[in-house]
C-alpha cells in the first residue's frame, strides 16, 4: 500500500465525509491539515439549509380520470419535483457536509421512495429526521425509522395488525436496516411483525399513531428471546445483537470507503469505537483514522448523485441555476433531474427498499454519454473565475477546481484536445469525465 | 497543435484496445466507415441465421404466479385469498382448472396460437423470502452463495471480451450481466449519439488505456471503449427505429394502444435490433412493482396489463421475421407470493412461481407441475421445477452453449419445452 501524504488524505475526507470540496474549501482544508478538518467535519452541526418546499397533505377523493384526481397527481408530482430539488440544492450549498452526506447515506440505507409513498410532505419529514438523527447513535435512529410515518406507508407498517399481521417492515428491518440476511429465520420473521403491529398513519398532520385494539400485545419469541415485545422493545432487541454493529459498520464502510470489507482487525476496531453507545461519529472517526482509509489503494466508485452533486460544488453551479431554456410550450428543462433519471439515481426514488445498487454497476457505457451532457449543463453555469490562457495552465486549473490529485498521461492526452479551444469551462466539463473524477481516489 | 497530433493520434492507435482502427477513424471525424472493418479484426458477422437469441424480461419484486395463473375454480385458492381471488368467469382459460389473469389478454392469443410456455411451479431447494437474496439467487443462479458473477455473466465470460454479446436496456446493468471478467453493455435511454467537435475527441481519448489505472479506473476508461463499440454497431438501427417510432408509423407503438410504456419501449429497440441482424444474443429488460404486500389486486393487474401491452406486439412482430423467429423471450420474478392472502389485500413473500417462455420456438402449452394449494411447506407452494434447470434450456437451446461450465454439472434441460 502507498500511505496517502496529508494532503491527499485531508482531499479524501471533503469527498468521502462530505459532498467534496467548494471553490477555497481544499486549500483552507490542507492548511488547517487531516486532523483540525477532521474535527470540524464531525463537530459541526447541520445548517438551516434553504427554506423546504411547503407540502400540503395530498387528499384523493376523486374517481380515475376525474379533474379532481388529476389535480391531486399533480400536485404530488409538483410535491416530489420540488423536494428533489430543494434536496439536491441544499447538499450543493451546505457549509456542513458531514450531516448531509450521512443524511444522503442514511436515505439510500433507509430507502424509501416516492413511488408508492404518495404524500411527499411524508418523505420530507423523514428527511428531516435522519439528518436529525443521523450522527447520533444508531438505536434512535432506528427506532425513529421503524414508526417513521413514510416508512410506515413504504413497508405498510401502517397495515399490520394482531391477527393478521404483514411481515413486510419487520423482514426489511432485520434484513436490510439493522443485522444483515442469514442472522435471523423466518420464524423470526413472523413473530418481529407481531411485534410491530398497531401503528398507522394520519397523513393529516403527517404523523404516525398507535391503536392499541390493532397491536397483538401477547408474548412472542425473538433472536430466542421471549417477552411481550411492541415496536420499540423489537428494535432495543435487534440493535443489541453484535451481528448488528458489524452489519451497520459494514454498510456504512461500503458507500463511504470501499465495496472491498475491511479486514477483521480494521472491522474489530470499528465496532469498538461504535461500541454499546451505537456512537455513529465516534464510527466515523474511527473509520478516517483507519489504515485503509489513508491507503491509495481505498478507491470507490461516486453515485451519480456524489459525482453531480460535487461537481456542481467545485464550480459553483447552483442545481437551481443549471436549466435549459423551454422548447416550445414546455417548462423549463432540468437536465440534472433528467440526467440523474438517466443514470438511474434520483433522490427520493430509489429503485427497492435495497437502496441503490455499489461498485461497478454505475460504470456502463451509456453512464459517460449521460455524465457528459449533464456536466455541459453544468459548467454552462459554473461561477468560478475562468481559468487561465495556455493548455498546460488551464488543465491544471481544472485539476485544481475539481480537487484531483493529478491527471494520468490519458487524461492529460485527452484534455489537450480542449484546452486550447475558446471555452475554458468546456475543460471542467471533460475534466469531469475523467476516470480520475468518476472514481474516489 | 498539427505538428503534435500525429504522435498523439499513433498514441492513441496504440494505446486504444480492440478499437484502435475506430479511435483513429473517429478523431479524424471519419464516422461513416463500415462498422466490419472497423472491429480489430472484424471479430462480428451479422446474427446468423439459426443462431438463438435470448431476451430476459425481469419482474422486480415477487410477482403473485397464484394470481397469474390463477387456480381460479380450486376451492382452497378461493377461501385462502378471499377478497384478492378471481372468480372462474374472470381469468382466460388455458386449461387444467387454470386461467390467467384478466390483465394477460394478448399473452392468452399468443398461448392459443402455442406461441407461449408456462412452466408451473419453478423455484430451488430451501427458498429464501428475501427479495434482494432471491433475486440474488435467481441472477446468480446459484441458492447457496449468491454473491459471484451473473449466470448469463458467466456466460459472458466463456465468449471473451466483446460488449456486443449482451445488451442491457436498463441504464443500471442487473447482475445476472456481470460475469467475473466481463459484462453486458447497456444502451443509453436517450439515443447513442455520442459528442462531435475537439469535445467529442477529448471523449474517445478518455477511452484510452492508462498503466497507472488500478482496476475501477480501468474499468470507466473501459466503459468508453464499449460505448465506442456499441455506437458502430447498434448506433444507426437505434436511430433508425427511433426516428420510425417518433413518425408514428410503427406498427409495435400503434398496438401497444398509444401507451409509451418503457417496457415496451426497451422491447421495441430489441425486435428492431434483432431484425437488423446485430451479432447480440442476449438482451435484459424489466418491469418492476410487483411487491404486493397491499391492495395487491389493482397494482398486480396493472403491472400485468403492462407487460401484456409491450410483449404482445413484440412477439408477435418478432414471427413476422426469419430473425426474430430466433428469439425466446424468457419472463420471470424472484418468487411468488404466500398462498394466504394478508389482512391487507395484499401476499407476503412465496416461493415456486411459474415461467413464461414466449416465441416461436418454444413448444406452447402448460409444462411443470402445477404446485398443490394444500400441501405446502410452511405456508409456502413447493417448487416442481428448478429454475437452473429452466436456464440450462435456454442456454443449450438458445445460446448453443453447454450448461455445465455456468450452472454446473447435472443440471437437465426440461423436456419438450423448445422444439427441436
Amino acid at each position: 500500500m502507498t500511505v496517502l501524504a496529508d494532503a491527499v488524505a485531508t482531499r479524501r475526507l471533503l469527498d468521502r465525509l462530505g459532498l467534496g470540496p467548494r471553490p477555497g474549501d481544499l486549500s483552507a482544508a490542507v492548511g488547517q491539515g487531516f486532523e483540525a478538518t477532521l474535527d470540524a467535519l464531525l463537530a459541526t452541526p447541520a445548517d438551516p439549509g434553504p427554506p423546504p418546499p411547503v407540502l400540503a397533505p395530498i387528499v384523493d377523493r376523486g374517481k380515475p380520470g376525474t379533474p379532481e384526481r388529476q389535480a391531486a397527481q399533480q400536485q404530488r408530482s409538483q410535491g416530489q419535483d420540488a423536494l428533489t430539488r430543494w434536496w439536491l440544492e441544499r447538499m450543493w450549498a451546505t457549509a456542513a457536509p458531514l450531516p448531509e452526506r450521512l443524511t444522503w447515506f442514511w436515505h439510500g440505507h433507509f430507502a424509501t421512495s416516492a413511488q408508492k409513498v404518495d404524500q411527499p410532505a411524508l418523505l420530507l419529514a423523514q428527511n428531516d429526521t435522519l439528518r436529525r438523527l443521523g450522527t447520533g447513535d444508531f438505536r434512535t435512529l432506528a427506532q425513529a425509522m421503524v414508526v417513521d410515518p413514510a416508512m410506515l406507508v413504504w413497508l405498510d407498517g401502517r397495515t399490520n395488525r394482531v391477527g393478521a399481521p404483514n411481515e413486510n417492515l419487520a423482514r426489511e428491518f432485520m434484513e436490510l436496516f439493522a443485522l444483515g440476511v442469514g442472522h435471523y429465520t423466518e420464524t423470526d420473521v413472523r413473530e418481529a411483525a407481531r411485534a410491530l403491529t398497531g401503528w398507522t398513519v394520519d397523513v393529516d398532520p403527517g404523523s404516525a399513531r398507535l391503536v392499541p385494539r390493532r397491536q397483538d400485545t401477547g408474548t412472542k419469541t425473538i433472536l430466542g428471546r421471549t417477552a411481550a415485545f411492541d415496536a420499540p422493545g423489537f428494535v432495543d432487541l435487534v440493535v443489541a445483537r453484535p451481528e448488528s454493529a458489524a452489519f451497520v459498520v459494514g454498510r456504512m464502510w461500503s458507500r463511504l470507503i470501499s465495496t472491498t470489507p475491511p479486514s477483521p482487525a480494521v472491522l474489530g476496531s470499528l465496532t469498538d469505537a461504535y461500541g454499546p453507545g451505537r456512537d455513529l461519529r465516534a464510527l466515523l472517526r474511527a473509520i478516517a483514522v483507519s489504515a485503509p482509509f489513508h491507503d491509495s489503494a481505498t478507491t470507490l466508485v461516486k453515485q451519480p448523485v456524489e459525482w453531480a452533486v460535487g461537481l456542481m460544488r467545485a464550480v459553483g453551479a447552483s442545481p437551481s441555476t443549471v436549466t435549459t431554456p423551454p422548447r416550445g410550450r414546455g417548462r423549463q428543462g432540468d437536465p440534472v433531474h433528467q440526467h440523474l433519471e438517466a443514470l438511474g439515481q434520483v433522490p427520493f426514488r430509489p429503485p427497492s427498499v435495497g437502496g441503490w445498487p455499489a461498485g461497478t454497476a454505475w460504470l456502463t457505457p451509456s453512464a459517460q454519454l449521460d455524465r457528459l451532457a449533464l456536466a455541459q449543463a453544468v459548467v454552462a453555469h459554473a461561477t468560478v473565475p475562468p481559468g487561465p490562457a495556455g493548455p498546460n495552465a488551464r488543465i491544471d486549473w481544472a485539476r485544481q477546481v475539481l480537487g484531483i490529485d493529478a491527471f494520468g498521461p490519458r487524461s492529460t492526452d485527452a484534455l489537450r484536445d480542449v484546452a486550447g479551444g475558446p471555452d475554458a469551462r468546456t475543460v471542467l466539463a471533460v475534466a469531469a469525465l475523467t476516470p480520475e473524477y468518476v472514481i474516489s481516489t | 497543435m498539427s505538428n503534435r497530433l500525429p504522435d498523439v493520434t499513433r498514441r492513441r492507435f496504440l494505446t486504444w484496445s480492440g478499437v484502435a482502427a475506430a479511435a483513429v477513424g473517429l478523431t479524424a471525424g471519419a464516422t461513416q466507415v463500415p462498422w466490419s472493418t472497423l472491429l480489430d479484426g472484424a471479430t462480428h458477422t451479422p446474427l446468423a441465421p439459426g443462431q438463438g437469441v435470448l431476451v430476459v424480461v425481469t419482474l422486480y419484486g415477487g410477482n403473485d404466479g397464484l394470481n397469474t395463473v390463477v387456480p381460479a375454480s380450486d376451492d382452497t385458492y378461493q377461501a385462502q385469498r378471499h377478497e384478492l381471488a378471481y372468480q372462474p368467469s374472470e381469468v382466460l382459460d388455458v386449461g387444467q382448472g387454470l386461467g390467467l389473469n384478466p390483465g394477460l389478454a394478448g399473452t392468452k392469443g399468443l398461448f392459443d396460437d402455442g406461441h407461449v410456455a408456462i412452466v408451473r411451479g419453478v423455484g430451488y431447494p430451501g427458498p429464501d423470502h428475501s427479495h434482494f437474496r432471491s433475486m440474488a439467487i435467481w441472477q446468480t443462479a446459484s441458492p447457496t452463495s449468491p454473491t459471484g458473477a451473473g449466470w448469463l455473466g458467466r456466460w459472458l465470460d466463456g465468449t471473451g471480451e466483446d460488449p456486443l454479446r449482451a445488451v442491457s436496456l436498463d441504464s443500471v446493468l442487473p447482475p445476472l450481466l456481470t460475469g467475473a471478467s466481463t459484462a453486458a453493455s447497456t444502451l443509453p435511454a436517450a439515443g447513442l449519439s455520442l459528442p462531435t467537435g475537439s469535445a467529442g475527441a477529448a471523449f474517445r481519448a478518455l477511452a484510452g488505456v492508462d498503466p497507472g489505472d488500478d482496476a475501477l479506473r480501468a474499468r470507466v476508461a473501459r466503459s468508453g471503449r464499449d460505448l465506442a463499440q456499441v455506437e458502430q454497431v447498434l448506433g444507426p438501427t437505434l436511430a433508425s427505429s427511433r426516428s420510425r417510432a417518433a413518425a408514428g408509423n410503427d406498427a409495435g407503438a400503434a398496438a401497444a394502444g398509444g401507451g409509451r410504456s418503457q417496457l415496451a419501449d426497451q422491447l421495441r429497440t430489441v425486435a428492431a435490433l434483432v431484425e437488423a441482424r446485430v451479432p447480440t444474443r442476449v438482451y435484459s429488460v424489466s418491469l418492476g412493482g410487483f411487491d404486493t404486500h397491499a391492495d395487491e389486486r389493482g397494482t398486480q393487474q396493472r403491472l400485468l396489463t403492462e407487460l401484456d401491452a409491450a410483449l404482445t406486439p413484440f412477439v408477435q412482430r418478432l414471427g413476422t421475421t426469419d430473425a426474430g423467429r430466433q428469439v425466446v423471450t424468457m419472463v420471470y420474478s424472484e418468487f411468488g407470493r404466500r398462498v394466504l392472502a394478508n389482512a391487507s389485500q395484499g401476499t407476503d413473500h412465496g416461493t415456486a412461481n411459474p415461467v413464461f417462455l414466449l416465441g416461436a420456438p418454444v413448444v406452447g402449452g402448460l409444462h411443470g407441475e402445477q404446485p398443490s394449494l394444500t400441501d405446502l411447506d410452511a405456508g409456502d407452494l413447493r417448487a416442481s421445477t428448478d429454475f437452473r434447470d429452466v436456464y440450462a434450456t435456454v442456454l443449450g437451446g438458445v445460446l448453443g452453449a453447454d450448461p455445465a461450465p455456468v450452472l454446473g454439472a447435472g443440471r437437465t434441460p426440461v423436456a419438450g419445452l423448445l422444439a427441436t
